[in-house]
């Protein structure tokens, strides 16, 4: 039943699941028809869709995003990819002040049925400019939903779940997973599509962690286990709502929380959920949460900056053993 | 033109300008805050414009759109309602005087972010012409819209996909407080829209029979299948950017001149004759009376009486807007909340 296929490949996948169901789902970005897509997502679509359904667009971000905000208010149901995350600074007007306002601020009038999927975070030297993480901007936006899909399964389940939602959803993909491999099952159902999962169970501190960095967690949890320290890794899914409940009752198991998390630490993701699970789980906790997390530069070009600038297991590994230390 | 569409212009311009006028006072009296971006001298293009629609086509609007939607047909009461932040407002309160918004008119909602407007329509478009309707999008902006980005990304896409968009800027001169010699390079509007192969005309902006008309040939251009297309209409503001501005970088003499073209006296100009009042019809003697009816009857237009009663119409128009906007009650944090998960159905999120 269930396959081995890349997480590109899950995407692709789902898009072409959607497009066959429904007429009103449409593709729009930089490359998605003709080309396939920078990362392969739409390859073979335009073949079998046409050109107004997987339309390749100008460089025009704020302009084909905002195109898509339209398209959704007369029931269309868009799904703008955003080439990478960087380019989404010219779009957030369209996904800020519009998509996440419209169904408001008409006072509940119109559906806004819009996907924009960008892959965001760190790749392979791609310097300054292309290493942007915008979590924490989208996610202090009330309106809009995001999932961070970490493994081909859920980049299926998601996409599927965003383009058949009436909200504005941000999915926010990986550079670096797209060639990652992992199992498919298309028929089997579907968790609800903000809903955390526990990926590795233990009784000594719980990792909770999202995106590229659930992978590097449990490689992380491999080490400290042969050290004795059995860690549990909660892939969160979505930022935007977070699933607390799913935290807190391993919180209750486990007493210690770490977070990791792509993004620079000031204000970033990681701030929230250490925040909202300090709130919730106050009198659980038998040490002070810790946060892995990016630091406060900008991602430098060369390889070891670069590499030094984002979590890495290591450095999940020693902030799991402080916390058990104490 | 017919009497009754000649009729139907003047007293939607002059609904549009007391409605203003009142809002004006209202907020002068604390009933309305905020930013109240005003329309007085710009109402032959709304309504010109508004008239040559058909209801199935879709209206995206500015800041500055409480006509637009007057003319559209949301009622008064209701739009007023929405500029006092009440619940039986176009949008429940919620959006206020920027962001009027009726699905059922299709009204597709007033923007405040200068030049949203744009993709907006664009996508608007991009749906309608996938679906092979026959709708139009009317897309409005002003001059100081011209000069971001959006503007020319969707007259790229628009003109690249052949979108049923019309174009229409409310050109009054100036953005804001600044002079379009000061902030546009080429300030003929139109002639930008060339750039894209987008078929562009300017128009007097203070005649509605001419605004009226070239929407009309825009319209069926649209409706033909040959893209979008992109009207300028000259026109003037008489008060300031909004309530809280004075206007004090516009001369007296210009905005004066402005005022001798207002929009409302040259259609008043146009459908009631400068006849004499009754009293000097009667002096003349019979046949002239009968002389005049006849006239007045053959032209459809509009003697000086039916002028006063249409104003005096108006007047108690406006006065049941105001009434029904205090009478409505504030919206609650509930419906607020409603609003903003309106679309959830029965989606279950965690």
């Amino acid at each position: 039943m269930a396959g081995e296929v890349l997480y590109w490949q899950a995407l692709n996948r789902a898009l072409d699941a959607e497009l066959a169901a429904d007429d009103a789902v449409f593709v729009l970005g930089e490359d998605v028809g003709l080309y396939g897509g920078s990362y392969r997502v739409t390859e073979g679509l335009y073949a079998r869709y046409g050109e107004w359904r997987l339309r390749d667009t100008p460089i025009s971000e704020g302009g084909f995003t905002g195109l898509g905000v339209g398209a959704a208010l007369v029931g269309m149901r868009p799904v703008v990819e955003i080439m990478t995350i960087n380019f989404a600074l010219l779009a957030l007007d369209a996904i800020i002040n519009m998509a996440a306002k419209i169904p408001f601020m008409s006072g509940g009038q119109f559906p806004m049925p819009l996907v924009v999927r960008m892959p965001g975070g760190v790749a392979k030297q791609l310097a300054a400019q292309h290493s942007q993480r915008l979590e924490q901007t989208l996610m202090n936006v009330p309106g809009l939903r995001i999932a961070v899909p970490a493994t081909p399964q859920d980049a299926w389940w998601q996409l599927r779940q965003a383009i058949r939602s009436d909200e504005p959803i941000i999915l926010l993909e990986h550079e670096l997973l797209y060639f990652s491999k992992g199992p498919l099952d298309e028929t089997a159902e579907a968790p609800p599509m903000h809903r955390a999962s526990c990926r590795r169970a233990g009784p000594d501190l719980t990792i909770v962690a999202y995106s590229r960095m659930v992978d590097l967690s449990l490689r992380a949890a491999a080490r400290l286990a042969e050290q004795g320290i059995e860690a549990e890794v909660i892939d969160l899914r979505s930022l935007r709502p977070v699933d607390w409940d799913t935290c807190a009752e391993s919180l209750k198991r486990t007493h210690r929380l770490l977070v990791v998390e792509e993004d620079s630490r000031f204000a970033g993701a990681g701030a929230e959920i250490v925040a909202g699970l300090t709130e919730r789980c106050f009198f659980d906790l038998d040490a002070a949460p810790e946060r892995v997390a990016g630091r406060e530069l900008p991602i430098a070009f060369n390889a070891s900056l670069e590499a030094a600038s984002i979590p890495r297991p290591s450095d999940i590994v020693a902030a799991g053993k402080k916390l058990c230390a104490r | 033109m017919e009497s009754r569409t000649l009729r139907a212009l003047l007293h939607d311009m002059l609904l549009a300008r007391a409605f203003e006028e009142r809002a004006a006072e209202e907020y002068t009296r604390g009933n309305i805050a905020g930013f109240l971006h005003l329309y007085p001298g710009e109402e032959a293009v709304a309504v010109g414009v508004l008239h040559a629609a058909e209801p199935s086509d879709y209206i995206v609007s500015t800041y500055r759109e409480h006509v637009h939607a007057l003319v559209r047909g949301i009622p008064p009461g209701v739009l007023m309602a929405e500029l006092f932040g009440r619940k039986d407002g176009c949008s429940g309160g919620l959006g206020g005087s920027m962001h009027l918004f009726d699905r059922e008119r299709r009204f597709m909602g007033g923007y405040a972010i200068v030049g949203e407007t744009f993709p907006v329509a664009a996508g608007i478009g991009y749906a309608v012409a996938m679906r092979q309707l026959p709708e139009a999008v009317i897309c409005f902006f002003g001059d100081g819209a011209v000069n971001q980005g959006t503007f020319h990304e969707a007259l790229n896409m628009t003109a690249l996909w052949q979108l049923p968009v019309l174009f229409v800027c409310e050109n009054n001169r100036y953005q804001i407080g600044t002079e379009i010699h000061r902030h546009s390079a080429v300030a003929e509007v139109y002639k930008r829209a060339c750039g894209y192969r987008i078929p562009a005309h300017r128009v007097d902006g203070m005649d509605v029979l001419a605004v009226h008309e070239a929407t009309q040939a825009a319209l069926a251009e649209i409706r033909g299948g040959n893209g979008p297309q992109f009207l300028e209409f000259e026109t003037y503001r008489f008060r300031g950017h909004s309530m809280a501005d004075p206007g004090l970088y516009r001369s007296k003499v210009e905005v004066q001149s402005f005022e001798q073209e207002d929009p409302i006296t040259v259609a008043i100009a146009e459908t009631v004759p400068a006849y004499p009042s009754q009293e000097q019809i009667a002096a003349a003697g019979p046949d002239s009376i009968a002389r005049l009816s006849e006239h007045l009857n053959d032209a459809g237009h509009l003697s000086t009486d039916q002028l006063e009663a249409m104003k005096a119409e108006i007047g108690r128009i406006v006065e049941q807007a105001v009434e029904f906007a205090a009478n409505s009650p504030e919206p609650t944090m509930a419906d607020a909340v409603a609003a903003l998960e309106c679309n959830r159905g029965t989606e279950v999120l965690i």
